[in-house]
């Protein structure tokens, strides 16, 4: 029942983020607007309740929905076959940019646990 | 005894055929990913998706047709993206504490993936609706799709680049780690989890949260950044060039 609850909140804050989004036409996507509404909303225990499980249930499960979306690569064989050597190159390198740079940065800019000293310096 | 066939061509033409396929070849992959150990290679998403568009590609059954029932786990993108707002909600503590460095990194790594992406894509003269595509493909599928419509790509490529992307980082990013020289102390792990998050995505994020506890976490706060900061950021950035 939780879960049903939790859903329902999801589904809810997706629907007025949707509204918000489109009648302020704001540049974020409804579902963006609906999280941003739900981390306000967690603040009240009866929604961080029910959220709770079917958030978990969800995110636990995430690589499951990109499946549909990824089967669509079969639309776009003749752009592929055209390209595909030269797509794969770039985002197999600017993903490995942007996983280097954001471990590196956040690395850096994190002080070891055991030596809070190191922050002063 | 009817044809199998005929059967076949019946089966194929319902919703319920897309959904079931979808569920039975994830719950397969998923489950060869846990006996060979969680290996990279061995990615559920990377083993669905091909072999169920082997399979469509094979029999002639065409997209549209096995979306309609897809279409249903498609669906809790939506609901997934705004249940998003959970995993930063628990780490609200270390959010207020460290948004600065967090922030940072995210908009390093964020403008490092799109940005390079940008220009390797115009150095080997991909067509500028592929360009466009490729610009948002570190956000979370819809998002990025949503993106790309806004800033005159195809919604369609953009998911599929974003899919693709996802699948190098969760495939690769255990390799780049060890070149990097990440320690595997809470600090590397927050590193790991933080950078798949924010360049990898949901796929990314799925990885980390398996391989590690500190990195699961991270990563979910990265992908929740993420999201917010590119569609804040890329549409107006790219309105300011057009």
């Amino acid at each position: 029942m939780q879960g049903l609850r939790g859903l329902a909140w999801l589904l809810g804050l997706q629907s007025v983020g949707e509204l918000l989004a489109r009648g302020l036409s704001l540049p974020f996507p409804g579902p963006v607007v609906g999280m941003v509404l739900l981390l306000m909303a967690l603040g009240w225990a009866p929604v961080a309740e029910a959220v709770a499980v079917c958030a978990d249930f969800l995110l636990s499960h995430l690589s499951l929905l990109f499946v549909p979306v990824g089967v669509g690569v079969m639309t776009h064989l003749t752009l592929l076959s055209q390209y595909g050597g030269r797509m794969l190159l770039v985002i197999i390198l600017s993903t490995w940019a942007g996983l280097a740079v954001t471990a590196l940065v956040l690395f850096k800019l994190t002080s070891p646990p055991a030596n809070n000293d190191a922050e002063l310096r | 005894m009817p044809n199998f066939v005929e059967l076949w061509v019946y089966l194929s033409a319902t919703p319920l055929f897309g959904l079931t396929a979808t569920l039975i070849t994830y719950v397969l992959a998923q489950a060869v990913y846990l006996r060979m150990h969680q290996a990279p290679w061995a990615n559920p998403v990377l083993w669905s998706v091909s072999s169920i568009a082997a399979v469509l590609l094979l029999t002639g059954v065409p997209y549209p047709t096995y979306f309609a029932g897809a279409q249903f786990i498609h669906f809790l993108l939506g609901p997934a993206v705004v249940a998003l707002g959970w995993p930063m909600w628990q780490r609200r503590a270390e959010l207020r504490q460290r948004w600065g460095r967090l922030l940072i990194a995210s908009v390093a790594g964020g403008s490092a993936a799109s940005g390079s992406a940008l220009a390797l894509g115009w150095a080997l003269d991909l067509p500028a609706d592929v360009l466009l595509s490729l610009a948002p493909k570190s956000v979370t599928a819809p998002v990025a799709m949503g993106i790309a419509e806004k800033i005159g790509g195809i919604p369609a490529l953009a998911a599929v680049f974003a899919v693709l992307t996802g699948l190098v980082g969760a495939l690769s990013g255990k390799y780049l780690f060890a070149v990097l020289r990440l320690p595997y102390d809470s600090r590397g792990w927050g590193a790991r989890g933080f950078a798949l998050g924010t360049a990898a995505h949901g796929i990314g994020a799925a990885r980390a949260l398996q391989v590690n506890a500190d990195a699961g976490a991270y990563a979910g706060l990265a992908l929740g950044l993420q999201v917010v900061l590119a569609s804040l950021l890329m549409p107006l950035l790219f309105r300011l060039l057009a």
